[in-house]
């Protein structure tokens, strides 16, 4: 039976055990809505719940079990014999699989004799011919050993197939049941559809937990294994980035100090620009400005945020670039060798985060009461004694974590990086130096042609995980602040 | 029906502290109040009472300009502190409002600690010249706002962390901090127990003997305890304005005798 019939099947149990239940409800009730304990549509809903849930769960997990079960159990029937020189196992079954999916579509297109396609004695050289006739691809030519084990395969496959089935009507029909059973005046079914609604918030939740621990394992995997060809000492404290993409493995010099400090440079140099532009004009905006300067300028400055950074990343390097090294570079005070800086990147990055600051101080500002403003004007405060004592300590918090999500912003940023503060690992004090990033250079690592097992490649995961370490640290920090001065005043 | 009669009454004439003059206060297209007229005396308590949405906070707004923060509040009239047009052009509002105080109808203490709630009209004026003066003027503050005993303990805990009725004497003593002339009172009493009531009563006769009170109230018996003149507004017009003795017992309007026996509200 194809997937979506038995979905359709489930649902249809579930749908009738809907119409059923309700009406089973309404008959213990003597047809007297006021003496049930919930809607009649609540029992109509438990029995709904009670019939699609264990049916669609247990055709999730069938379907996601099966293949592992058959594969191991096909693979064992293969003899080592059966596997060439230069082969493994994980090829002889792909290819197995390969002839069962083809002996599956020749039948399905009418093209081979079904019992020709379980015949265990069949001639291979027939079966060959007959699957490259039905347009299916067939590598190498077949040997009995694998005709047999996709034969088999094949029968596994479309014997789980109708258990499968089975079994998944039989829970939606006892499913349903049980709810219908339940469904009289009594039964609390409103809470029973509460409970339901609740668990799947919390599956939802729960996927996007699971995903962030997908992520964090598969770094941690990548980043031990790179730990494995290369000394940690070495990357956390080696103070030189050298990795050689010949092949010569050894000679690579990984040390993550100066990405670091690059990272942190450019970073500090951007929030050193957005924080104090995008408080002030946040504070001008939701203060001072009347509501249609605001209405037209607010607009305006989120326009920045949309804008895509590797637009900032061509205005580094194409304007603001040039323009410094015009002022700092040789003709000028001769601090600066060329247009890629840290000053290029930090400038561009600042006013690309100007908005994130504006915008969501702006917003934190605003949510302070206007009571609170009140209470301090009544006491003859003017507009910036008010701001400044009363407004922005009760936003302080929010204030807070709008820069530290401005900072995580910057630490991550890696385009306006590449174009406009170079390639060049160093570890220098001179803002007007070309420097990199972490971010920067886990692109570069990875677009290279080197072999994705070789230390110079796994390294990117290595830098990914000491990223997320660390963003992870600054937001638990954000957390830890907004918390402790909430206590105080709230 | 009040015992009006046995209360002491100051009837002398005082001077007018404040006079406002064909008042019209507009919230966008809503009239909120119409042609009020009304002299307030110095050193008296005025009390205004009437049923709810009557305007009675929007007109004590004017009193202090604190209108203006609203954007579509509009006022129009003529209202004079000491002579002094208040919504002259050369006035600033901010140093009118250091002089005619206010204490909201909700209670809106800062999010800082208590001393420094108390302290913050001062800090901003000037009028401490040492740390043990601004010590000094907090906790008079706070004993005249009938809490110093329930948080000399804890000056440095959180102004919000304290219950509704203490938050509203802690923006009462936080409005006496800064000595003003004129003190406006939104409903300084609906939150707090008789107890606090009666010590904010005693606070407010104490005061009179130096500025003038104006009270907002929907207690009649707190109209008839605390004040000299009583000024009754209905549907945004000023009904009745008059000693607060003849208002209570004898009323001109006769919506004034409905309201004060219970009959509109
Ligand atoms: N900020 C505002 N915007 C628009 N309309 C307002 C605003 N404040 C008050 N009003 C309107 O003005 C009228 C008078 O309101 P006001 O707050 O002065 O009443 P009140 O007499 O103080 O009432 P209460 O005794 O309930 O406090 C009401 O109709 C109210 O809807
Ligand atoms: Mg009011």
């Amino acid at each position: 039976m194809p997937l979506l019939w038995l979905f359709l099947g489930v649902v249809a149990i579930a749908a009738v055990g809907y119409v059923l239940g309700r009406r089973r409800a309404l008959q213990s009730a003597q047809g007297d809505i006021r003496r049930l304990h919930s809607l009649p549509s609540y029992y109509g809903s438990n029995v709904f719940i009670k019939a699609l849930v264990p049916g669609i769960a247990a055709l999730l997990i069938w379907l996601l079990a099966q293949p592992f079960y058959i594969n191991s159990t096909v693979s064992g029937m293969i003899p080592e014999t059966a596997i060439a020189d230069g082969s493994n196992r994980g090829l002889v079954m792909a290819e197995v699989r390969r002839t069962a999916d083809g002996l599956n579509n020749a039948v399905a297109v009418g093209a081979m004799d079904s019992n020709l396609a379980s015949d265990p004695n069949a001639d291979v050289a027939v079966v060959t011919q007959a699957l490259k006739d039905a347009g299916q691809i067939v590598t190498s030519d077949i040997t009995p050993t694998v005709l047999v084990a996709a034969q088999s395969y094949r029968a596994k496959s479309n014997a789980g197939r109708n258990y499968m089935s089975v079994l998944v009507l039989l829970l939606t029909v006892v499913g349903a049941a049980l709810g219908l059973r339940d469904s009289h005046a009594d039964f609390r079914a409103r809470n029973v559809v509460e409970g339901s609604v609740k668990a799947l918030l919390i599956a939802a939740a729960s996927i996007a937990i699971f995903t962030t621990v997908g992520i964090i394992l598969s770094l941690v995997f990548n980043t031990l294994e790179f730990f494995r060809l290369y000394p940690w000492t070495d990357f956390f404290f080696g103070l030189e980035w050298a990795p050689s993409f010949s092949g010569r493995g050894g000679s690579s010099k990984l040390g993550i100090l100066p990405l670091l400090w690059g990272t942190f440079y450019i970073s500090i140099v951007a929030l050193a620009v957005s924080v104090p532009i995008g408080l002030f004009a946040a504070m001008y905006l939701s203060e001072y400005a009347s509501p249609k300067v605001r209405a037209t300028a607010k607009p305006l400055l989120e326009i920045l945020a949309g804008i895509p950074t590797i637009v900032y990343g061509l205005f580094a390097l194409l304007t603001v670039g040039p323009l410094l090294v015009s002022v700092f570079g040789k003709d000028g005070l001769g601090w600066m060798q060329a247009g890629t800086a840290v000053m290029t990147a930090g400038l561009v990055m600042g006013i690309m985060l100007i908005p994130f600051v504006s915008s969501l101080s702006d917003d934190i500002i605003n949510a302070v009461p206007q009571a609170m403003r009140d209470g301090s004007y009544g006491l003859g405060a003017t507009k910036s004694e008010t701001i400044k004592q009363v407004v922005l300590p009760a936003a302080l918090p929010g204030i807070v974590g709008a820069i530290l999500l401005a900072a995580s912003r910057a630490i991550g940023e890696t385009m306006i990086v590449v174009l406009g503060a170079g390639a060049a690992a160093r570890l220098s004090m001179n803002p007007f130096d070309a420097m990199t990033t972490v971010t920067a250079k886990i692109v570069s690592q990875l677009t290279g042609d080197a072999d994705f097992a070789s230390p110079e490649a796994l390294v990117a995961f290595a830098l990914g995980m000491t990223l997320f370490v660390l963003t992870l640290g600054l937001n638990v920090f954000a957390l830890y602040i907004v918390r402790k001065y909430r206590e105080q005043y709230e | 029906m009040y015992d009006v009669l046995h209360t002491e009454r100051n009837v002398t004439q005082n001077d007018v502290k404040i006079n406002a003059q064909g008042v019209q206060v507009y919230y966008g297209d809503t009239h909120a109040i119409k042609d009020v007229s009304v002299e307030i005396e110095d050193k008296t308590v005025t009390a205004f009472i009437g049923p709810s949405g009557c305007g009675k906070s929007t007109f004590l707004r004017c009193l202090n300009r604190m209108n203006d923060t609203i954007d579509i509040c509009r006022v129009t009239g003529d209202i004079r502190i000491d002579g002094e047009d208040i919504y002259d052009k050369r006035v600033d509002p901010v140093q009118l409002r250091a002089k005619v105080g206010m204490v909201f109808q909700k209670p809106n203490p800062f999010p800082k600690s208590i001393y420094d709630n108390i302290a913050y009209g001062p800090r901003i004026h000037g009028m401490a010249s040492s740390k043990a003066e601004l010590d000094e003027i907090v906790e008079r503050s706070l004993r005249r706002g009938a809490i110093w005993d329930e948080v000399k303990d804890r000056l440095q805990a959180p102004g919000t962390g304290l219950s509704g009725g203490q938050q509203q004497r802690l923006c009462i003593a936080r409005a006496i901090a800064t000595e003003p002339e004129v003190l406006l009172m939104d409903e300084p009493c609906s939150a707090l127990d008789p107890i606090a009531t009666a010590q904010v009563e005693e606070l407010i006769d104490e005061l009179r003997s130096n500025y003038s009170v104006v009270i907002v109230t929907h207690s009649m018996q707190q109209a008839a305890r605390v004040s000299q003149k009583t000024a009754f507004f209905h549907l945004g017009n000023l009904v009745e304005y008059g000693d607060t003795g003849k208002i209570f017992t004898n009323p001109e309007d006769s919506r004034t005798e409905s309201y004060i026996t219970g009959r509109i509200g």
